[in-house]
Parts: C-alpha cells; structure tokens; sequence
C-alpha cells in the first residue's frame, strides 16, 4: 500500500449493490486486478437499500468517505428503479453532510455494472487518492468511537 | 372406386376405372411420350404425340393416351407398327410447324425421321397450351392465353402488353416443352435475391435445421400471392401441408431458459482500408463459405466474380480482432477457419498460391497444431503482418484486374505487395446487437463487449447473475463449434438439474413489516416496484406480501419508524458490519 508523506491512510466505506457492483468487485477480484485495502465494502441487495442513517453512522464510526455504487441508470437495476432511489438519497445527503461539518467530496456515488472490474478498481483507486489529499475526517476529532 | 382390368402391350394391368390411360401406363412403366401433358394440370389430349392403340373387341381406335380414360377389358398397344406410323406422321406436322426445336428434333431422331416430309417451319411455339392452362388453372394468375384463331393462333397476354397481373412465378417457363417461353432476367435476379443459389418456395431451410422439416416461404409461394397452385397439397402424400396455418404466438411457462442466441459477423464495410463491398472479389469468411460449399451456389467450385479459376487467393486473418480500433478480443475461431480455408484451396486448386496474414498463429487445442504443421507442408504461405490496405492499381501489365495486397512481412523485415485474385477476410465475431436489450429483460448481464456474462468465469460457467437463466455458446463469448457443444450439454444438464429438485428456494432476503413499530404512514407503500406492499386501513398499518416481495430493501431504508426491516439485512445488522470495517 502506497502512503503519503503524512502516513494517512484514509478508510472508506463502499455500499455495493449485489447484483451490479458487489458483482463488479468479484470481477476485479476474479481478473486479479489490484484495488487500495483502504476501500471496505457492504453488500447489500440494491443501492436502494442504502439508508441515509448508514452513511451517517459510518462517518460516525471513523469513515473518511463513503462509497455508494449500484447498477447504471436507467435501465440496468435488478429492482427496476432501486438506483434511481439512491440517487435520490445522495443528492440529499449531499446537502445535509457540509451541515454536520462534513466535507460533500467525502460522499460519492458510481454506477458501476456486473462488467466493469476495471471501473471498480479504476474508482476506488481514485477516490482513495482523492480522499487522501482531503486528509482525515473532522468527525473523528468530535466524536467518541463507540 | 371401381376397379377394372386391362391389357397394355400384352400385360394385364388392374387400374380405377376411367382413370387416364397415361398414368396406367406409367406405373406400369411403359413411357409413352408426350409434350402437352403434364400430371399437374388438366389433360388436354393437344400435341398427339402420345397416340395409342386401343382394341375392344372388334373395334380398334387411336386415341391419345393422356385424355382417354380406361374401361373395362380394353387392349392397348403403345408401340405398335400403326401407332409408331401415327406418331410419325404426327412429329412431322409438328416439325412443319417448328422445325428447330430441339425437343421435337429428338423425338424425330428416335423415330428415324431425317427429312420432315412437309418441311421445317420457323416457329418455336407448338400450341400445347401448357402455359396458358399452368396459368389459368394453377396459378390462377390468368395472365396468358390464345389469341386468333387457325394458323393465325398464337400464345400471348392480354393486347401483347406486359401484363400487371403477372407475378412471375416462372410456372410458364418450367412447364413449356419446347422451352420458348423465358423470364426476363430471370438468373440475375435470382443470384440477386439469393446468393446462395436458386430455392424454390418450398424447402428446407439448411442442411443442419432442426427440426428438418420442409417450410413454405410466405414471400414466394404461388398461393399466398393468387390463392392457386397448390400443387403441393396434391403431390404430399403425408397430407400435411396446410396453406391456412397462421403465424401465432404462444406463452409457455418454463423453469429454466437457455440464451444462446450465437454472434454476428462485423460488417466488412466499416474497414474501408480493405475495400469490401468495394471489390467484388473481396469476400468475407462466410461469404467464401458459401462459395466453398458443394450446396452452394458454384457447387463448390472457387471462382472469382468475373468467373475465373483463381491462381492466388490472401486470407486475412484478425480483421477487426485484436485491433484497438475495434474489438480488443480475439475471435478465436478465425485462425482454424483460415486454414481450413487454405487447405480446402489447396485441394481443390492446385497450384493456386495461398497466402496467409497473420499476427500469430493461434492454433489451440487437440490436432490444431498438427494441422498447421501440415499446411505448412503443403506449400500454404505464411506472412507474419498485418495487411495495411487493398487496392486494385497495378503497377505493370501482369498485375492488371488484381488485387494487390500491401503488409508488412515482419519476419522478413520487409513490406510486400502481393497480387492476388481473390481475398477472404476473417472478420471478427461480434455479440448480437440486441443482445443488451435482451440481457436487461433477463436480468442477466452482458460485458463491455456485448456477450453475455457468467455468474463464475470457472465456477458456474454457463449460469448467469439471474437464477434459471443459463448461457451457451458464442453469445457467451467467442469460441468453436467443440466448445459450443461442450457448453451447452453442460448447460443443458445445469438446466435439468435445476428441474429434477421439482422445488425451487424462495426469495430468503424479503422485508418484513412489525405491526408494532408501524405508524401507518405508507412512505413504504408507493416506493415498492413490485406492489407487494398494501395498507390496511383498518389497522392502520402497512401489509407485506411475501410471495410478492424480492427483497430490494428500498422500503427498509425509507421507513421512518424502522418497522420495515430486512431479513439478513436488517440496520443493526448493517450497522454492526458498518462498526467491524471501521474498527480497524
């Protein structure tokens, strides 16, 4: 794992829809394609299963940005429109982070299908770049772990 | 229907009473000639040529053979010294009227005739009036018929115009004797519309159909277009052809769903630097198929367009594989073709010159490499290089109505020009186009390059993301015919497999509503895409169905009050998760 100059190696939770990006991520995995360690994923279902109350407590617990990615608008959902959702969902969540202090960069949301590998890793290598440059979350200072 | 009994040249024969005295006599084998009969149509009893002979008791009479019908103890002599004199007599009036005619020729050679008494008329129409009944009475087209009367008569359409009412069926044509009547542009058009060689409406489809059974083409057939022919109908002695049959669709409830729905050829045409479409000696790799193929259109003899024995042939292999400009993949089943190809030139045109241009050789798999080792032997030419262009300027003389092909010989380290006559370019297999369209309605995926995706590329290598939807063959990626077959018994015994546990888990992820932490406020109710979410406005709560529910969890995470959770996924579950990833 590469660093930078300040050691910071910043933690990022990726919600994966099960059938599009979770599937994805088995594809980089199964092409051996290499992705940061610093991106931990959660499956669930659909990115319509995304509550906001998760992104929230994941920065709660110490995330320094939060990973939202599901299968490509419009058509691509295996629940018809649960993308569309979460869409829904991260436009909100882009408003209500910068109010609790948190930086809206530290959020992301990618459409990412069963077939992209590549994109997965391309994403998460990229935003693991990103968030390190922004530096560590200003939630961790204010609020106790736990 | 009754029969009776007769004697034909001496043999006693058992027929159907007035049947016609023609067909009894061909079952039993005796061939009596004729040129205006014709099983199909309606007899006619006009050229004559079949006169016979027929005795009943005393009385002896000639009688043309296809209109008369048979009775009861009658003899009849089909090559007696009287019936030979007749028909004579009867070819040479013929032969006074159309002395040129190669049928009537052949007819007077058999009967010894060299010199026509009455001379050799100009005409090439004998007024059988096949054509005019084939048109009137089968086709029911009524385009043709007689006009004028006596030695005025002849056959035409209406005012001698070209007709409106024409469909030209060619029935005409294929019925008339002598063969005077023909259909303009008749074997242009054909190779137009089917480059693959005549069919006719009724056929089967290709070799390897499955099932092979004979289909009727809407498009061609006589009876779709005028309501008459049906020879068919009278011919098919199964009785199974039906012209009433409509198309309709059907719904059928299955477990399990195979989609191999194959590949495409890329079209030739996007690579301009190769000029197909251009040159017509330029060939694709299935166009020289059906070339190449002893049911094709040459018989499986390889000519050039300008109809030449061709004495150099290039194959180009990976056009449009293994190119960034258009498919990264490799096809996989072009090298093998392609020396198929080489090989299948090789024997049938000796000392044609073979070229072939290749990246690399990729000759995978059991007895591959034998083969190649075996056409180098041959004297097949191998050149290492991709061909930059085709054109056809010729430098001298000899090179003159050639392509010419420009690559770089990279084991050589030289660029070539190479004449040739003929090139056959192995174009690169491509997903279909609606395979997209298709993988969404399935709810399965295809990747970057159109084929369709593998749950596992090793663990379940013909299942797909969606459950009992399974894949096979070149929709799943390229590759050959073994490998298909290999693909799809496993598929098909993953299907079976699917069938014979007769039950089939449910859904184990559904949401789940607590009647007790439900405040009735039915955000749930509209955000559920599969309406498995009701209100009851009794209890005030919202109603889960769970044969309904597939378990998206979107009404999980839009409940207010956390009554709606998700089995598996429920939030303290995920918060857990959320809390072990983070503790780190």
């Amino acid at each position: 794992m590469s660093s930078d100059k300040s050691g910071f190696e910043p933690r990022i939770v990726a919600f994966l829809c099960n059938w599009c990006s979770y599937t994805g991520a088995d594809l980089a995995g199964t092409a051996r394609m290499k992705y940061p360690a610093n991106v931990r994923t959660i499956r669930v279902m659909c990115s319509g299963r995304v509550d906001a109350q998760f992104v929230m407590k994941a920065f709660a617990e110490g995330a320094d940005a939060v990973l939202i990615s599901g299968c490509h608008t419009p058509s691509d959902c295996h629940y018809q429109e649960g993308n569309f959702k979460a869409l829904r969902r991260y436009y909100l969540l882009k408003k209500m982070l910068p109010q609790f202090g948190i930086e809206p960069e530290r959020l992301r949301l990618e459409w990412i299908s069963a077939a992209e590998g590549d994109k997965f890793q391309e994403v998460c290598t990229e935003y693991t770049e990103q968030i390190k440059k922004l530096g560590p979350s200003p939630v961790k200072k204010g609020v106790k772990n736990g | 229907m009754e029969t009776i009994k007769l004697k034909i040249n001496g043999f006693e024969v058992e027929a159907f009473d007035r049947q016609p005295l023609i067909e009894v006599a061909e079952k039993l084998g005796i061939k009596i000639p004729t040129l205006c009969h014709n099983p199909i149509i309606e007899p006619y009893g006009v050229c004559r040529v079949c006169t016979v002979e027929v005795r009943h008791g005393r009385r002896v009479r000639m009688v043309t053979a296809c209109n008369y019908p048979v009775t009861n103890g009658i003899e009849v002599f089909t090559e007696s010294e009287r019936v030979i004199r007749n028909r004579k007599m009867i070819i040479e009036w013929l032969l006074a009227r159309c002395g040129n005619v190669p049928v009537l020729n052949k007819l007077a050679e058999q009967y010894g005739i060299t010199e026509p008494r009455f001379g050799r008329g100009t005409d090439d129409c004998i007024l059988c009036g096949l054509c005019v009944r084939v048109c009137q009475d089968v086709v029911k087209a009524n385009v043709l018929g007689f006009f004028e009367r006596g030695p005025k008569r002849y056959v035409s359409t209406a005012f001698d115009q070209t007709s409106d009412l024409c469909i030209t069926c060619g029935a005409c044509a294929s019925v008339c004797p002598t063969g005077c009547i023909t259909v303009e542009g008749l074997q242009e058009g054909i190779y137009k519309e089917m480059p693959m060689g005549p069919i006719t409406p009724i056929h089967i489809d290709f070799m390897q159909a499955v099932p092979k059974k004979a289909v009727i083409d809407h498009d061609s057939c006589i009876n779709f277009k005028t309501g008459g022919c049906k020879v068919c109908v009278d011919v098919c002695e199964a009785e199974a052809i039906d012209h009433s049959m409509q198309e309709t669709e059907k719904e059928v409830d299955v477990g399990t769903i195979l989609l191999s729905t194959g590949f495409k050829l890329q079209d030739g045409e996007a690579l301009k630097e190769y000029g197909y479409g251009k040159y017509p000696n330029i060939l694709t790799s299935l166009d020289f198929e059906v070339l190449n193929n002893a049911n094709g259109p040459t018989g499986g003899k390889i000519f050039t367009q300008e109809g030449k024995v061709p004495k150099a042939i290039g194959i180009i292999h990976c056009v449009g594989s293994r190119d960034k400009k258009y498919h990264e993949y490799c096809s996989r089943v072009c090298c093998m073709y392609a020396l198929k190809f080489a090989h299948l030139i090789k024997e049938k045109i000796h000392d044609c010159e073979v070229y072939n241009f290749y990246i690399d050789m990729r000759c995978f798999g059991k007895g591959y490499e034998e083969f190649y080792n075996r056409l180098l032997k041959e004297g097949v030419n191998f050149v290492r290089g991709k061909v930059a262009e085709i054109n056809d300027a010729a430098l001298d003389k000899s090179e003159e109505g050639k392509l010419i092909l420009r690559a770089e010989d990279t084991m050589i380290g030289t660029v070539r020009r190479i004449p040739v006559d003929m090139v056959v370019l192995c174009l690169a297999v491509e997903a279909q186009e609606d395979a997209k369209e298709l993988s969404h309605f399935f709810s399965c995926s295809v990747g970057r390059d159109g084929f369709f995706i593998e749950k596992h590329p090793k663990l379940a290598p013909v299942s797909t993301a969606a459950d009992g939807i399974f894949i096979a063959g070149m929709a799943q990626g390229p590759k050959d015919i073994p490998d298909t077959v290999a693909q799809a018994g496993a598929a098909s015994s993953a299907m079976l497999s699917l069938i014979q546990q007769k039950e089939v888990e449910a859904e184990v992820v559904t949401a789940m509503i607590d009647e007790e932490t439900c405040s009735g406020c039915q955000i749930c109710v509209g955000l559920c895409p599969y309406t498995a979410i009701t209100y009851n406005k009794d209890k005030n709560k919202s109603e889960l169905n769970e044969a309904l529910c597939k378990g998206c969890g979107t009404c999980v995470a839009a409940c207010p009050s956390g009554a709606a959770q998700q089995k598996n996924f429920r939030d303290s579950q995920i918060f857990a998760e959320i809390k072990g990833i983070l503790a780190v």
